[in-house]
């Protein structure tokens, strides 16, 4: 993604706080008024024209978590949530088809000016559509040489625009927004929507599923094998949004799919709220790899402001021989609450988790995973490698369970944890349960101090102290930047080393 | 090209003295040898020299090409052409090898004003050196030093110093660890590298190194102090007798 890189490279360069996406645009929004009730449900089911049943569904979501608590078993820390000072709904206003980027919204395009987002791309982000086709294909070229990515762009709530449509669309691919999903393949959507994580889940989860406002469709029929990289590209933008994402992926039998999300967020001084919903659905044989790079706003030097991120993301293996990958790399966020979990249900199916999470400043972390063995001879295999920093709290909460039924099911976990500084803490708290006899379990963990040595040692060879801990704590994370697709891979590195600036010193 | 005027330097977290008024110069273009008993504070002098922050130094000073050198970190020291190849080099897991070369080469480029090198320049480069050195390009694969045999590391020193072009070259005990060919590889290695503008600081317990690379001076460091310099037949003279007889004059 040659936004997401160049981006990178500019904030490299304006050197104003430790976190630098420092700016925030007033684009005229379209939003609901503060606070959530069942009227503001329907408010958010109308602006988005969807079918009863849709309403529906959302309300029996909101009365479940009205009879809710917050969970408080994570190892965070934050003020109390006022749940009725937020708004629930907000769209960028549109101008429905610009045909040039001079139609389009210029404070828009001074967001992903500052992004350093190249022109031709800001013109398929601000979905300028354009009367000749081979022009627009020949932009997307450009755009996307370094391979082939699919960016769905979500502008706070509503997707802006969707592109490849055509190219995927001859694959069978469908690759669109959830509300879109809603109006035009409402047959899948019910089917498949909160089968993986069911409107009664858990606190936020539940939230999520009444006031949900855009995000994601995936669905690769039977036996395709996705000809790109889906990526959604989006970022949070008006001033004390929830972000409600739902992002709902399927693969049928036999089929494959690679989906990427990373994002960033401009800085504000009020903590903002994301809780997001990933499910995925693996049927026979088929595969999905999800690979997320976060870097939302964490907090100011003393930890003020930064974005709490609860989010519930859950893949299920439901067919036989059926494979979900989770690959992470987490550094931005105040707060950070997330567990991508696998449930193993088909028999010889497979899960991963590949996680970094990199905490500094005052950042909290509770992340892991569970993988939940049902099927016979299943495997899960979870590498997890945790960087703290500064003042920052960084945990690995993790669940391996075999079900009784649960034949051969074998789990690999290995977590390291590495400390810069003696002010930060690593925690690794791991479940185990087996209830079949025959389960493998095997886990592995150690916690280590980035070592005076090896720093002394990458110096001595003339590289200096910042960029000498960047390469010291992107040789430990290998194992999992491997599991990156490239595009992903070399940003993440880059990202990991801007994360920990300021650590030393 | 070094001078190191009555220094003295101890342990920063116990205060121990380990250094204690030790004088040294090293004109550009000479080798010198040090040797000395264990202990004696060989491997700490390289240290102080590199920098590296477990040690403080309480009196005297370090000068490289006539600066102090005493305020600047190890990178800004290395980037000056300060290098150390490690009696025990660090293990850097999950860094390939050629990668670690990759980004020392081309920041001690950066610190210069020069453009990183070029993807097929810098391969070319590199199996140069790693041919010159017997080394497998394999082996440059694999992450820095994880798992390398004794040797190994040894020569991974050098190809990196090969690689860096450094013009103050500390070696410590290079040699220890190397099998009969290896040394003579290295040595020729290092000879390859002797030239009017670069200084080379062998240091090492044995004069069978001495017979391939042949030192202009040799210095006796003991108990932080060198208490005898004199030319290559000082070597010989040690290895004869043992450090007693040094030790007895000094006192
Ligand atoms: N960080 C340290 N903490 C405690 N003692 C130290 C430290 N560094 C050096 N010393 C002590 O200082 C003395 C000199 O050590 P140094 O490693 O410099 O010796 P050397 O001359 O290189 O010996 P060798 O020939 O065995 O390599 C030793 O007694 C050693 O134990
Ligand atoms: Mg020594």
């Amino acid at each position: 993604m040659p936004a997401v890189q160049d981006t990178i490279d500019r904030v490299r360069k304006i050197d104003v706080d430790q976190y630098k996406y420092g700016f925030q645009t007033e684009i005229a929004m379209d939003k609901a008024p503060k606070g959530l009730s069942e009227d503001i449900i329907r408010f958010i089911s109308a602006k988005k024209d969807e079918p009863s049943w849709m309403l529906e569904w959302r309300l029996g979501a909101y009365r479940r978590w009205v009879t809710l608590d917050e969970p408080k078993w994570a190892r965070v820390h934050y003020p109390k949530i006022d749940f009725q000072d937020l708004h629930y709904y907000a769209a960028p206003k549109s101008t429905p088809g610009p045909t040039s980027l001079s139609d389009v919204d210029p404070e828009l395009l001074r967001v992903y000016e500052k992004l350093g987002i190249p022109l031709k791309e800001q013109e398929i982000l601000a979905g300028v559509q354009k009367t000749d086709v081979s022009e627009f294909e020949e932009a997307s070229d450009n755009v996307y040489k370094s391979g082939r990515v699919a960016v769905d762009a979500v502008f706070d709530s509503v997707s802006v625009v969707t592109t490849f449509k055509k190219e995927l669309a001859q694959a069978g691919v469908i690759f669109c927004s959830i509300s879109e999903a809603i109006r035009e393949h409402p047959e899948l959507v019910k089917k498949y929507l909160g089968s993986v994580v069911p409107t009664s889940d858990n606190f936020y989860a539940t939230l999520n599923s009444a006031v949900f406002t855009d995000g994601s469709f995936v669905f690769v029929p039977k036996g395709v094998r996705c000809p790109m990289e889906l990526s959604t590209y989006f970022r949070m933008n008006e001033k004390n949004t929830g972000q409600f994402e739902r992002t709902l992926i399927i693969a049928e039998e036999g089929a494959y799919v690679s989906y990427l999300e990373g994002c960033t967020a401009p800085q504000r001084d009020e903590n903002q709220l994301h809780a997001a919903v990933v499910e995925l659905i693996a049927l026979d044989d088929a595969e999905i790899k999800y690979s997320t790079v976060q870097n939302w706003y964490p907090g100011d030097a003393e930890g003020k402001g930064g974005i709490y991120n609860f989010v519930t993301k859950r893949g299920d293996c439901r067919g036989d021989r059926s494979k979900i990958s989770w690959t992470q790399v987490e550094t931005g966020s105040a707060i950070t609450w997330k567990y991508p979990s696998c449930i193993l249900r088909g028999d010889d199916s497979s899960g991963e988790f590949y996680s970094i999470a990199v905490s500094n400043g005052y950042q909290q972390v509770d992340s892991g995973t569970k993988m939940i063995h049902l099927g016979k001879n299943t495997s899960s295999r979870i590498i997890s490698k945790g960087i703290a920093a500064g003042f920052s709290q960084n945990t690995y909460r993790g669940q391996v369970s075999a079900h009784r039924k649960a034949t051969n099911a074998r789990n690999f976990t290995n977590c390291d944890s590495l400390l810069i500084g003696d002010q930060c803490g690593a925690h690794t708290v791991p479940y185990m349960e087996a209830k079949n006899a025959t389960a493998q379990f095997e886990h592995e963990a150690t916690t280590s101090k980035i070592s005076e040595d090896q720093k002394f040692y990458v110096m001595q060879r003339g590289i200096p102290e910042e960029e000498a801990i960047a390469l010291i704590v992107n040789g430990f994370v290998k194992d999992v930047i491997q599991q990156l697709p490239m595009e992903f891979a070399v940003e993440a590195q880059k990202l990991i080393g801007i994360s920990l600036e300021g650590s030393v010193g | 090209m070094l001078e190191i005027k009555n220094l003295h330097a101890r342990i920063v977290d116990d205060g121990t003295e380990i250094i204690r008024g030790l004088n040294l110069t090293v004109r550009a273009g000479e080798v010198a040898a040090i040797m000395g008993p264990n202990g004696s504070g060989k491997s700490t002098l390289s240290y102080i020299l590199a920098g590296r922050e477990d040690y403080e130094v309480t009196e005297g000073d370090i000068l490289y090409n006539g600066e102090s050198i005493l305020e600047m970190d190890p990178a800004e020291r290395a980037t000056s052409g300060i290098f150390l190849a490690f009696q025990y080099p660090m293990e850097i897991p999950g860094v390939a090898t050629m990668e670690f070369l990759k980004v020392a080469m081309n920041e001690q480029r950066k610190a210069r004003g020069e453009e990183p090198l070029k993807i097929p320049e810098f391969l070319k480069r590199v199996k140069d050196a790693a041919a010159s050195l017997n080394m497998d390009m394999a082996m440059l694969k694999r992450p820095l030093n994880v798992g390398f045999s004794g040797g190994e590391k040894k020569r991974a020193e050098i190809l990196q110093m090969k690689l860096l072009e450094p013009k103050l070259c500390v070696l410590d005990e290079t040699d220890s660890g190397l099998d009969i060919d290896a040394l003579k590889i290295v040595a020729d290695g290092v000879n390859a590298l002797r030239s009017p503008d670069r200084a080379i600081v062998v240091i090492t317990h044995y004069q069978r190194l001495l017979q391939y690379i042949v030192p202009d001076t040799v210095h006796v460091l003991y108990r932080g102090q060198v208490i005898k310099s004199g030319d290559k037949s000082l070597a010989l003279d040690l290895e004869a007798n043992g450090y007693a007889g040094v030790i007895g004059q000094a006192a």
